[in-house]
């Protein structure tokens, strides 16, 4: 009898590709209710196109590619992309909005790179961006929360939304707002106590933006579950949320015109919680080492305060993110872990070991 | 209690170590024949010292050690040599190699044999020699021939001796067996180690928490001597011997050194075993305690193996059902590698002989793409980027896989064993490892030829040179000797050198009457070739044209001269 | 002064970028003297890289020189016994697109093969011996010849020249000690080839 040559180790534990990407789908759960609690049908429209649109896209690339197309879909990973940029993108934006960034997002910013594990940027990001440039107005018509909507006015119904979406109908008076860092971003001559007593959004609030922080305690569940389960260490969101909070400490200024928001208002608005958790672990355009992931988190959290704050965007997760995905190679390279053995880390280039 | 240091990394594969724990260690009946590979250390091979035909004993030398380097092997049992060729051997190729095959008699008959009762009194030197002899290799895996690693060849004197008795691969119940049955023989091994070493100020047994009964058994013999049970808990790779070093000590071999750098020197229990019965019975390493286990046997337990028993008698006698083993490996999940064949035969390393089902080890997925997660890295027991390895490795890039510490990589499975897309990635490893190997002895080939090349080169260059200089020698002495010669003469005619030829001529040979003789001769020639030459003249101005008429009238002349010189030389000669 | 300047335009743009190109000029230089790379010249390094055959079938006459026909601008692909692998380390030395190999210089050998002498039908001729590129061949005239294999570069430049044909190339044994595991299949031919393999397969 003749048996297989295999090398060790044999055997495996249980979980796969697949089964993480669907962990990470579940773990967006309470964020996803929390914005179509806050906001209404748009979140689960948007999500309902991009993911059908990955999908087809992503077939039709493999298709072209020749590759086994069941065996690719089933790691799930052009589910979570659509699922991210779903998410992220504003409810009851058209669907040609949702579609442009899916097909972005799919084939130019992961299957042209060589799909799976090969993209040098986070796919969902890419598509975001595109969007956010290509179509400002868009992309920037936030609807207001729940709490917030004038008397007799409630978010659309299913079958309303489905038609602002899909034939461009116009939604009610009222239905549409600014976003906390939208407030911040365009009230420069108010100190942060006058801005926080004329505007709703903040003097109703629990304690950062209404809506907005439970969206993004959503989110903050999510993460911690997956942090939990060990899909991601905890480096890369520590070190976000930590220089995000430790940059709006240092220019907070005591609450004065010029303040850019307190840490409260930067850590739970806008995409803070969401990129924290679910963008930045995205480990395929992320540094590789834990240390390395440190630097990334913290120069990701950089980037957003300073865009935030001194930039042309309210939001800059994405951005910042993508920002991030140049350095991470240059910083790869000085990170190495210091291995078994050694006195020092190496560099990714050395040649010669330095004695 | 001493201190235990965690290593990073590490996982936690399902144990399966109480199938093989249930019964104590078994016995086999004699095999028909056994074969013995000739080469199982790390080391130069030996020679062969039988001859086919040849009726061994026990336990008598079948090939010649003549250092510490080439261990000897050992007829396991009494019986003829019917072969001396290649067959499949214990190794992940499949290839095969060269093997002493044992007709047994049965009769199980040992060679004469003696040990040495009080090794106290005797010389570590001479105790290293009788461990040589009797064959003693590493058995935890690699094989390290047993006498080199107590003999440490640096200065650094040894003061930390480390009993491996980690058992860290699932499945693999051979040493926790050997700990609880024999462990006065492996107290007397330690000992003997001790006094060998020049008793360290150090000995430690390192021991996972999963062997309770074997640690119990330890403690209560050893309570009264200096050696320390230390037990941690269990994460596999702890037994890896840089690892448990680390663990219990908090030390790191640095990269490519070994223990014996740091002052240590660590063996594992069927070693030990086996030193004290080579030392205290004078017993040769025939047989060693191998775990049987698996889905795919009926029976799993730990048995006293003779070394070069086939595979195939052991699984027999074990209810092995091969419709059902999905892999059959030597070793243990974690590290062991495959068997292509039931015919290979046990050999000193072998600690488990692993028969899985397809519920138990099902066959690989294929791999999906890697997404970067950092699992792998998360347990590696040695801090590297398996991530990153894994993409140079694809790569090819063999300085991007050094600057990455790829041989610091001891091929542990950890990574691979946690990889959510199932990379197999010890395997890029160990070809990226062989290649890089490969290309240094290339380079080494290839500088050779270069060198080689070149100085043909330079050589042929020379031989070419000296001969050059030869020919332009040649040349310039003809040509001085011609400048000489016109200096000498320059101003006469041709007629002059050719008379002063004739003259040199003519000094050389004979007498005065010769030579007046010879010279009437010539003149008379010399006349009747005037007188041709008149003719010749005369015909040539009547009929022929100007051209011939000067050529006569030269040749008249020449004629005429002829006969001067001749008439002047008869008259100096008479003079 | 700067009045002076505002008046003429022109002249005052020509200063700047005169005076700029002079000092980034002086910057580079003096980075270009500090920075110097100290390494081997180009042929040495892409001789390294060179397999050392010393076989020819480039059409020069040794590595070395077709060292130097590289580094003179010549096709990196010439070399049947460096193969891809060399045409890469080449190419990523120099900087350069890796060409396939030009199959017109010969095919890339799978395995490495080295030259044997048939001993008995050897004449004593020397004329391989004066081929050999190496001195691999050991022997004089009228005395049998044999190839040291541990020298032999398998450049097959002995076999032509044998007036008898008693010269075989063969390939080296992969023994035990040479073996080392192979790259794992691409998991694209995995899952074209067995579809989850099962009992059945193994059998």
């Amino acid at each position: 009898m003749a048996f297989k040559q295999i090398s060790s180790p044999h055997g495996h534990n249980p979980q796969n590709t697949g089964w993480i990407m669907q962990l990470v789908l579940l773990s967006t759960v309470p964020g996803f209710l929390a914005l179509s609690y806050q906001f209404g049908w748009g979140s689960f429209i948007n999500l309902i196109v991009a993911v059908v649109t990955s999908l087809t896209a992503e077939t039709a690339i493999l298709a072209c590619r020749n590759r086994p197309i069941a065996f690719y879909l089933k790691d799930y990973s052009a589910v979570v992309t659509a699922v991210l940029l779903a998410l992220a993108l504003p409810p009851l934006v058209p669907w040609w909005v949702v579609v442009v960034g899916s097909l972005f997002s799919i084939v130019i910013a992961k299957q042209l790179y060589g799909g799976l594990g090969y993209n040098p940027f986070n796919p969902a990001m890419v598509g975001y961006v595109v969007l956010l440039i290509s179509f400002p107005i868009e992309m920037t018509t936030w609807i207001t929360p729940l709490s917030l909507l004038p008397d007799g006015v409630s978010h659309p119904g299913l079958w309303e939304s489905m038609s602002i979406v899909f034939a461009g109908s116009a939604p009610v008076d009222g239905v549409t707002g600014a976003t906390p860092l939208d407030i911040f971003k365009h009230s420069s001559g108010l100190v942060v106590d006058q801005i926080y007593q004329n505007e709703a959004l903040f003097s109703q609030a629990s304690f950062a933006g209404v809506g907005w922080e439970w969206v993004n305690v959503g989110f903050l569940i999510g993460g911690l579950i997956l942090l939990k389960t060990g899909v991601f260490t905890w480096h890369g969101p520590l070190a976000m949320l930590g220089t995000l909070a430790l940059m709006s400490i240092l220019f907070w200024d005591g609450g004065s015109s010029e303040s850019p928001g307190s840490p409260i208002m930067h850590l739970f608005s806008g995409a803070s919680m969401m990129g924290a958790f679910f963008i930045l672990t995205d480990p395929v355009s992320s540094a590789v080492s834990n240390r390395g992931r440190l630097i990334y988190g913290a120069l990701i959290g950089l980037l957003v305060y300073v865009i935030r704050a001194w930039g042309n965007y309210p939001d800059a997760i994405a951005f910042a993110v993508l920002l991030a995905n140049f350095a991470a190679p240059f910083i790869d390279n000085y990170t190495l872990p210091r291995t078994y053995g050694h006195t020092d880390r190496r560099k990714a280039t050395e040649k010669q070991e330095e004695k | 209690m001493s201190r235990i240091w965690e290593i990073p990394g590490g996982v936690h594969p399902p144990e399966n170590k109480q199938q093989s724990m249930t019964r104590s260690i078994g016995h086999l009946p004699l095999p028909a024949t056994l074969v013995i590979p000739l080469h199982q250390h790390i080391g130069a091979p030996a020679k062969v010292a039988v001859t086919v035909g040849q009726t061994v004993l026990k336990g008598q030398k079948l090939t010649d050690a003549s250092n510490l380097n080439n261990l000897p092997v050992h007829a396991s049992s009494s019986g003829t040599v019917i072969a001396i060729d290649d067959k499949p051997v214990a190794h992940p190729s499949g290839l095969n190699a060269l093997c002493v095959t044992i007709a047994t008699d049965g009769k199980d008959q040992w060679i004469e044999h003696a040990g040495i009762s009080d090794f106290r009194q005797c010389d570590p030197h001479n105790l290293l020699q009788m461990i040589t002899e009797a064959g003693i290799a590493g058995m935890g895996g690699a094989g390290f021939p047993a006498a080199i690693k107590l003999s440490p060849s640096n200065d650094k004197p040894v003061d930390t001796f480390i009993i491996n008795a980690t058992e860290c691969e699932p499945y693999i119940t051979a040493d926790d067996a050997a700990m609880q049955e024999k462990t006065q023989d492996l107290i007397q091994g330690i000992e003997i180690v001790g006094h060998i070493l020049n008793n360290p100020s150090r000995v430690l047994v390192g021991i996972e928490n999963n062997k309770p009964q074997a640690i119990v058994a330890l403690r209560s013999h050893i309570k009264e001597r200096s050696i320390e049970v230390v037990s941690f808990p269990t994460k596999y790779p702890s037994g890896g011997e840089k690892q448990l070093i680390y663990i219990l000590t908090g030390r790191e071999v640095p990269s490519g050194g070994l223990p014996s750098d740091l002052g240590m020197v660590c063996l594992n229990i069927g070693t030990l075993i086996a030193i004290k019965r080579a030392i205290i019975d004078g017993e040769p390493l025939i047989s060693r305690i191998t775990t049987v286990t698996g889905e795919a046997c009926g029976v799993n337990r730990n048995y006293d193996v003779l070394i070069g028993t086939p595979i195939s008698h052991l699984l027999a006698h074990n209810e092995f059902d091969e419709r059902n083993c999905s892999r059959l490996i030597m070793g243990g999940p974690m590290m062991g590698f495959s068997l292509t064949s039931t015919e290979v035969p046990v050999v000193k390393t072998t600690n488990c002989i692993l028969a899985s089902s397809y519920s138990e080890i099902p066959s690989d997925l294929p791999a999906q793409a890697c997404i970067r997660c950092g699992l792998c890295a998360e347990v590696c027991p040695a801090s590297l980027l398996p991530q990153q390895l894994f993409w140079y490795a694809q790569a090819k890039d063999q300085e991007r896989l050094e600057a990455h510490n790829l041989f610091d990589c001891i091929e542990c499975g950890a990574c691979s064993y946690v990889c959510p897309s199932n990379i197999p990635l010890v395997q890029h490893y160990r070809s990226s490892k062989g290649e890089i190997r490969k290309a240094n002895i290339d380079k080494i080939d290839s500088d050779n030829a270069r060198q080689r090349f070149e100085f043909r080169k330079l050589r042929l260059e020379q031989a070419d040179e000296q001969r050059q200089v030869k020919r332009e020698a040649r040349r310039l002495a003809t040509e001085q000797a011609r400048a000489t010669n016109s200096t000498v003469q320059s101003g006469s005619s041709a007629a002059d050198i050719i008379a002063a030829a004739q003259q040199r001529a003519m000094t050389k040979q004979s007498t005065p009457e010769q030579q007046k003789a010879k010279f009437e001769r010539a003149l008379l020639a010399a006349q009747s070739r005037l007188e041709e030459a008149e003719n010749r003249l005369t015909e040539a101005t009547a009929h022929g044209t100007a051209e011939q008429q000067a050529r006569c009238s030269a040749s008249l002349e020449s004629a005429r001269q002829k006969v001067d010189q001749t008439q002047n030389r008869l008259k100096e000669l008479s003079d | 002064m700067i009045d002076a300047i505002a008046q003429q335009p022109m002249l005052a743009a020509l200063f700047a970028l005169v005076s700029l190109g002079i000092v980034f000029g002086g910057l580079l230089g003096f980075a270009a003297e500090k920075f110097k790379l100290k390494g081997d010249p180009i042929i040495e390094q892409i001789d390294n890289l060179l397999p050392q055959t010393q076989c020819g079938q480039c059409g020069f006459p040794g590595c070395r020189p077709y060292a130097q026909s590289i580094a003179d601008g010549d096709a990196i692909n010439k070399c049947p016994p460096g193969g891809q692998a060399t045409i890469n380390a080449i190419a990523n030395l120099l900087d350069v697109p890796a060409p396939a190999l030009d199959e017109e210089h010969g095919e890339e050998e799978e395995i490495k093969t080295i030259a044997y002498i048939r001993e008995d039908e050897c004449i004593g001729c020397t004329k391989c011996i004066q081929a050999c590129p190496v001195d691999a061949i050991l022997g004089a005239a009228k005395l049998m010849h044999t190839v040291i294999v541990s020298e032999c570069t398998g450049c097959d430049l002995c076999v032509e020249p044998c007036p008898v044909d008693c010269i075989d190339m063969l390939p080296v044994i992969q023994g035990i000690v040479q073996w080392h595991w192979p790259s794992p299949a691409s998991n694209i031919d995995l899952i074209a080839t067995s579809k989850m393999p099962r009992r059945e397969d193994a059998a």
